[in-house]
């Protein structure tokens, strides 16, 4: 581990500075935030006394309420207050109406994303999710004393890339620092795994409030190998309380529920869908509309409603252990993770495919998050003598669109990321100067199957025969599972590259856009915060370089030694004065003056890595 | 890229899959992302390329046929540059015979039965070319990589058959 350190922060001047670094659960119904505290992982309480944060956005003409109190006036202002916006996350606006009509909103189409009106304006998913954010944030500020300086944030396993994409932008307009997005199931093993030191196949079931996951990790002295991974992102405990809303509307005769209606029923749903964990069966006294009805919903009955989406979720467990090239036996053991894993029948259900009884040790409904913070707590550099390993793998298929509307794979789902992958592609017209490229995720074969991630242009090809051209698509995906694609003809070197955002993601000025035109967010200075972001940059340059000189200047000449030098005297100096763009030329100009440098010093770890290399070492 | 080489591992078909494994581990503990959360930018995109590449090549090295490949690709032989077409019409009657018996899983009587029976037939028949796919490599000279090349080629044909008796397989299951 000595090889790379010019990333570690603990060589830096103050090597025993704690950072404070926070796990965020950012879930479909409640949200958590967790930090690691005298070497244990807690859940942070906000100053109601309250870890669990209602995922629930109101906007009133006031202000933004958040948590509790929006949840509270959801029956009141439906149009307003947004449940489970995580469901909406990197969606566009004709699925999602295809999808879900049971929405209360004023959904509106924001260049084909979905985004909702407000008596604030419209705000789409991203902005909804930072006000949570902000709000876990604030609350992680004030008990530990000061500003975070990473997070780690969770999401399912299942998310596609545009899912993740807007998770990684609303925490970017919260102004937070991510250090990673993690798998939530892995976060959650994770949380059981440095607790028991467990080893052996684990699988972990998950299903929230709108999400189901069910991963399978191997876990061998601290390596959490993800060996596959299934579920539906859009599949979970609502969908329970969807079906109870149903069966109430069925037994009281109500034609056409109305928004408030439907709210008051919801809540109802849940009620009663918590009570059936405990009890048989709950008798109730239900006001609407046109009256009052007495009704009793059994657990038999309740059982009955939602057996055909559990079975769903227990095919795809199924599907997952193929996956995985395992059968139901090999799995050691199974964690159950997320609140609706409280419902009896998930349990039995999963009990009986497992043929054992679940683990469920460690509160489903904070696990994610206690995982999540401490994996931030190494991530910040707090805990440097580590040997976690999270190898996770690309939850999806991701793919380009070929004749006849067909997809091209090019990465298949479950593969260990980061991977980057090229395909060839070549030209069917005589003088063909452009190619289009449509980038797509999913496992199905046509098109309009799959998600459309992004499209975009190569133009400039130079004319040639047909199949004259060679152009060499490149796919890299990142350890958070984010996408970039980059394409190049190769025999002139033309190239277009994009973050797989158009489609379905916004753009760094959009973002910018939003955080100006945020009332929210207008204390911070959007300049004062973009020299802040290029003051931390210039800190993590000098600090790397300056180390890595100090440990590898052989690997230069003394020319090379000065320059570099020089850079870093001038990067130091402007970094402390507040010319933005000064210290953003003088990063460039240092990395520019490095980048051989870090090359020949990469080499030369890799090389090191595995000299007096011993079997038992690893 | 010389995948053996950044493992460390001599240069043949016979690889120690364990010390594989190990060394993988080893080298990404070292470069994986993780751990560069808070290192500068081009140093946290120089990792997720080197634990890309890392990825990469233990993919290819942990499968025999993307192993034999590389190997091949190593001594400059490069098997989609080479268009050769079969002439073993005996191998090309068997794969006909094969997918026949495919087809037929579906409406057999004991489709089970049948599905295990192509299974071993699949199966043997990819041991016996692996087995000589390890000795032509061995051999290490231009003419024997020659013939690697086609018996590469002919397990490929295996291996599709094998992923398509999986999903005929699973269909019946479901």
């Amino acid at each position: 581990m000595a090889l790379l350190q010019i990333a570690e922060p603990g060589q830096s001047a103050a090597p025993h500075q704690h950072k404070l670094a926070a796990g965020i659960d950012l879930g479909t119904t409640n949200s958590l935030v967790a930090t690691v505290r005298s070497g244990e992982a807690k859940t942070l309480a906000n100053q109601q006394g309250e870890d669990m944060v209602p995922s629930v956005v109101r906007y009133t003409l006031d202000g933004v309420i958040v948590g509790k109190q929006a949840q509270a006036d959801a029956a009141l202002d439906p149009h307003n207050t947004i449940i489970s916006v995580k469901r909406l996350m990197g969606r566009g606006f004709q699925e999602t109406l295809k999808q879900s009509q049971h929405l209360p909103y004023d959904l509106v189409d924001q260049q084909g994303l979905v985004a909702i009106n407000t008596v604030r304006g419209v705000k789409n998913p991203v902005e909804v999710s930072a006000e949570i954010l902000v709000t876990l944030a604030d609350t992680a500020s004030q008990t530990l004393g000061g500003e975070l300086n990473g997070v780690v944030i969770t999401v399912p396993a299942y998310f596609d890339d545009a899912q993740r994409q807007a998770t990684k932008d609303a925490a970017s307009l919260a102004g937070l620092n991510v250090l990673r997005l993690l798998n939530e199931p892995t976060a959650a093993a994770l949380a059981y795994g440095l607790d028991s030191g467990q080893e052996g196949v684990v699988a972990v079931y998950d299903l929230g409030g709108g999400t189901f996951d069910i991963s399978v990790l191997r876990l061998k002295r601290g390596v959490f190998e993800v060996l596959a991974t299934g579920g539906d992102s859009a599949l979970g405990g609502d969908d329970f309380d969807h079906l109870i809303v149903d069966w109430l509307q069925q037994k009281t005769g109500i034609a056409e529920l109305s928004h408030q209606t439907l709210r008051q029923f919801l809540q109802l749903a849940r009620q009663l869908k918590e009570q059936l964990t405990t009890q048989l069966s709950v008798s109730f006294v239900v006001e609407h509309s046109s009256g009052q009805s007495e009704l009793t919903l059994s657990r038999a009955e309740f059982d009955d409603l939602i057996t055909a989406l559990v079975r769903k979720t227990i095919r795809a467990c199924k599907q997952t252990l193929r996956d995985a090239d395992i059968t139901a036996e090999d799995v050691a053991q199974v964690v159950l993770v997320g609140g609706s894993t409280r419902v009896p029948l998930v349990r039995h259900l999963v009990g009986e495919f497992f043929g054992q009884t679940p683990l469920t040790s460690i509160d489903p409904d904070k696990v994610v998050a206690l995982g999540a913070a401490i994996q931030a707590n190494v991530l910040v550099g707090n805990k440097s003598d580590t040997d976690t390993l999270l190898l996770d793998v690309i939850p999806l298929s991701l793919g380009l669109e070929t004749m006849g509307g067909l997809v091209e794979k090019i990465i298949p789902r479950n593969t260990i990321i980061p991977v980057a992958r090229a395909q060839e592609f070549t030209t069917f017209k005589d003088g063909q100067t452009a190619m289009s490229m449509h980038v797509l995720q999913g496992e199905r074969e046509l098109v309009s199957d799959c998600r459309s991630l992004a499209q975009f242009n190569l133009t400039g090809i130079p004319p040639m025969a047909a199949g004259g051209a060679h152009i060499r698509v490149t796919f890299q995906v990142d350890a958070d599972g984010l996408l970039s694609v980059t394409a190049q003809e190769k025999s002139t070197l033309v190239s277009a590259s994009i973050q797989v955002k158009p489609s379905y993601g916004l753009s760094d000025n959009q973002i910018a856009e939003m955080i100006q035109s945020s009332m929210q967010f207008a204390r911070q200075d959007m300049q004062q915060r973009l020299l802040r972001e290029q003051q931390v940059e210039a800190s993590r340059v000098w600090e790397a370089v300056s180390v890595a000189i100090g440990v590898d200047a052989h690997l230069l000449d003394a020319a090379e030694v000065i320059d570099i030098e020089a850079a870093l005297h001038q990067l130091k100096q402007l970094s402390e004065g507040d010319d933005t763009a000064a210290i953003k030329a003088a990063i460039e100009h240092t990395n520019h003056l490095t980048d051989e440098f870090a090359a020949r010093r990469m080499d030369n770890s890799i090389r090191q890595a595995l000299q007096g290399h011993k079997v038992d070492e690893v | 890229m010389n995948y053996f080489q950044l493992f460390q591992l001599p240069a043949g078909f016979d690889v120690d899959l364990t010390e594989l494994g190990t060394r993988y581990l080893e080298l990404q503990r070292n470069f994986h992302p993780d751990n560069f959360a808070t290192a500068s930018e081009r140093d946290r995109m120089m990792a997720v390329q080197q634990a890309a590449n890392i990825n990469d090549a233990y993919h290819s090295l942990k499968q025999p046929l993307l192993r034999a490949e590389h190997l091949l690709a190593l001594r400059g032989v490069k098997l989609s540059h080479e268009q050769r077409s079969f002439t073993d019409t005996a191998f090309l009657m068997q794969q006909m015979e094969l997918r026949e018996q495919l087809a037929d899983i579906q409406d057999a009587a004991d489709p089970d039965d049948l599905i295990a029976q192509t299974e071993q037939q699949i199966t043997e028949q990819r041991k016996l070319l692996l087995k000589l796919l390890a000795g032509t490599l061995a051999a290490n000279n231009p003419e024997q990589d020659l013939l690697a090349a086609d018996i590469i080629r002919k397990l490929k044909f295996f291996f599709k058959l094998q992923h398509e008796l999986e999903l005929i397989e699973q269909q019946l299951q479901d």
